[in-house]
């Protein structure tokens, strides 16, 4: 009997459909198994492994924010990150107007400046920037954590990103607002920024994500306990040895990380596109 | 006409500009820039020359004082220091180990997941959901599964009757396992990338080369792979210099060891300049860091420049 053509993509449908599951598994089962063991206690975690935990220890939920200033790290991380977003916003929008929109001497040269800016790592200026910081008097505070990521790589790939946008609004749309008697700066706020609204979301996803998970910077730069970030603070979950306590590990890890997931599940589209616009990691 | 001349001319005497219409726009387009540009050289640009400056001195912690010494860092690197070249090779052999394998995974996922099919969002978003996940959390779950013979990967492994290795205390399976891990976490960034590139591809070229009786493979071969060169080009570059950047994923999961198996370049920069002090040579590491990831963009350059023309 041979098979219609049908039957044949049917077929082949279905094996791409489990191939892509099996392929899955390594992608999905870490957070499933992240949320069970931060429910576990510490002795079950070692024992039979199982997906649902036998005793289901919310304890665990409440030893996190003991053990260490836990709900004071996660409002860092969270008033960082937003800090971050709303000045690279501005920032890169102002520049990348300035960039995309306005005739100026030397705006070849400052492409050329900014563009060499967005290959190089953050280990290759750390060392600098680490003695710039303490002689500015700003150890163990977080404005390092604000500064360097607005200013660093990340903030020129968000200039390039708005100029690109900025470079799609039609110019005529600006004249109208030139003739209406605005400013630049009215322009710039009233015509060119709510004419951007994707390319300022996407600055705004891949920036928080940026900040919220940005590790090597405070690594450096804090030392406080409660000035730690969440980054930082999942991994201080150390008995006196240095060994993990992987219970309150995992927990804290999950409150990092579900939220996050949330929100992705809900907006994946959105979220997916931005990070396709910048093409960089977040 | 003249008329109008002088009009023009009192016109403009009356209110007498300091600046003609280029001088203001060029002064607000250098008000737009300036924060950007006071970052830009505070936090970039000098750093980035006071590093090759650092490089070239050796600090004493004790007197902080810093004595110039030429190229002696380097030297240090290239030809005293042993360590040097063992990061070298890991960081080079966690690229070559990472970039191939991410890349054709994100290939065949993106291939998969490129036409619309029922389950094509749920496969995306699961794909990419650990790319949005903290590098941090990512590293401590997996270091969780990967203990030896309490973690849940070699637990799996003994149901089907493998014998799973300590994976991250043996240098060799910690390479492996960092190399794994981290291409599970990144690799939907990548098919991202490719879903987008292969949906630009017209579909009349994929329905042409199959009226004439082209397979699939050829059809890949032949008419999709050579419009995806400029993609695979960018892709590439981006992933090798993400490889040679990658700290967080190791100083979590293995703290660069067991026996220095995955001491790469971005960690050894970290632990000689902040837990050894060694700035002067830390900052020569910076250096060639900054020169491998520069090598990198201009090859990027060069192959485009060549296969625009």
């Amino acid at each position: 009997m041979t098979l219609t053509t049908r039957q044949t993509r049917l077929i082949s449908r279905t094996c791409l459909t489990l191939a892509l599951l099996v392929v899955a598994v390594p992608f999905v089962f870490p957070f499933l198994w992240m949320v069970s063991s931060g429910f576990k206690s510490a002795t079950e975690i070692f024992g039979q492994p199982s997906l649902i935990p036998r005793v289901w220890r919310w304890q665990n939920y409440i030893e996190v924010f003991e053990y260490q200033p836990f709900a004071r790290q996660y409002f860092n991380s969270l008033y960082i990150a937003v800090t971050v977003t709303v000045l690279t916003l501005v920032i890169s929008s102002l520049a990348g107007y300035a960039l995309a929109r306005m005739r100026f001497a030397g705006a070849g040269l400052l492409m050329l400046f900014l563009l060499s800016a967005l290959m190089v790592p953050e280990e290759v200026t750390i060392i600098p920037n680490f003695f710039l910081i303490r002689w500015m008097g700003l150890m163990d505070t977080h404005a390092p954590l604000i500064l360097l990521p607005v200013f660093g790589s990340h903030g020129v790939m968000a200039t390039f990103l708005m100029r690109q946008y900025f470079l799609a609004i039609p110019k005529e749309l600006e004249e109208a607002g030139k003739m209406d008697g605005l400013s630049r700066f009215g322009i710039w706020w009233r015509v060119a920024l709510p004419m951007s609204r994707p390319a300022l979301a996407a600055v705004s996803i891949i920036t928080f994500l940026f900040s919220w998970n940005l590790f090597l910077e405070p690594l450096v730069f804090i030392s406080s306990l409660e000035r730690f970030t969440l980054p930082l603070a999942l991994s201080n979950f150390t008995d006196s040895y240095g060994l993990p306590l992987w219970h309150l590990q995992l927990a804290a890890t999950s409150l990092a990380v579900v939220p996050i997931l949330i929100v992705y599940l809900i907006a994946q589209r959105q979220i997916i596109e931005s990070f396709a616009l910048s093409g960089v990691k977040g | 006409m003249a008329d109008t001349l002088t009009n023009h001319v009192s016109a403009r005497g009356l209110r007498a500009p300091r600046f003609s219409l280029r001088q203001r726009e060029a002064i607000e387009a250098w008000l737009f820039v300036s924060p950007t540009v006071v970052g830009f050289l505070l936090f970039f640009l000098g750093p980035l020359v006071a590093v090759v400056y650092f490089s070239l001195t050796e600090w004493n912690l004790l007197t902080q004082q810093s004595t110039f010494v030429g190229i002696d860092n380097y030297v240090d690197a290239l030809s005293r220091n042993p360590d040097f070249w063992h990061v070298l090779r890991n960081s080079f052999v966690f690229a070559l180990g990472l970039v191939p394998l991410n890349m054709s995974l994100a290939l065949m996922l993106a291939l998969a997941l490129s036409r619309p099919f029922r389950g094509v969002v749920f496969f995306r978003t699961i794909f990419f959901a650990p790319v949005v996940t903290s590098a941090v959390a990512w590293a401590i779950v997996w270091k969780f599964l990967l203990q030896g013979e309490a973690g849940a990967v070699n637990q799996l492994l003994a149901v089907v009757g493998i014998d799973g290795p300590n994976w991250l205390r043996e240098p060799d399976w910690a390479m492996v396992a960092v190399i794994v891990t981290r291409v599970i976490k990144m690799v939907g960034l990548n098919m991202i990338l490719y879903i987008a590139a292969l949906q630009a591809i017209p579909r009349d070229y994929e329905a042409a080369a199959r009226l004439e009786g082209a397979s699939n493979w050829q059809i890949f071969r032949m008419v999709i792979w050579p419009l995806l060169a400029p993609t695979t080009l960018v892709i590439f570059v981006i992933t090798m210099i993400g490889s040679f950047k990658v700290f967080d994923h190791i100083y979590l999961m293995t703290g660069g060891g067991p026996e220095n198996g995955t001491l790469v370049l971005a960690f050894y920069i970290y632990e000689q300049g902040f837990k050894f002090f060694n700035v002067g040579y830390a900052s020569a590491l910076a250096m060639i860091m900054f020169v491998i990831v520069l090598a990198l963009t201009v090859v990027q350059m060069i192959l485009r420049r060549r296969d625009m023309q």
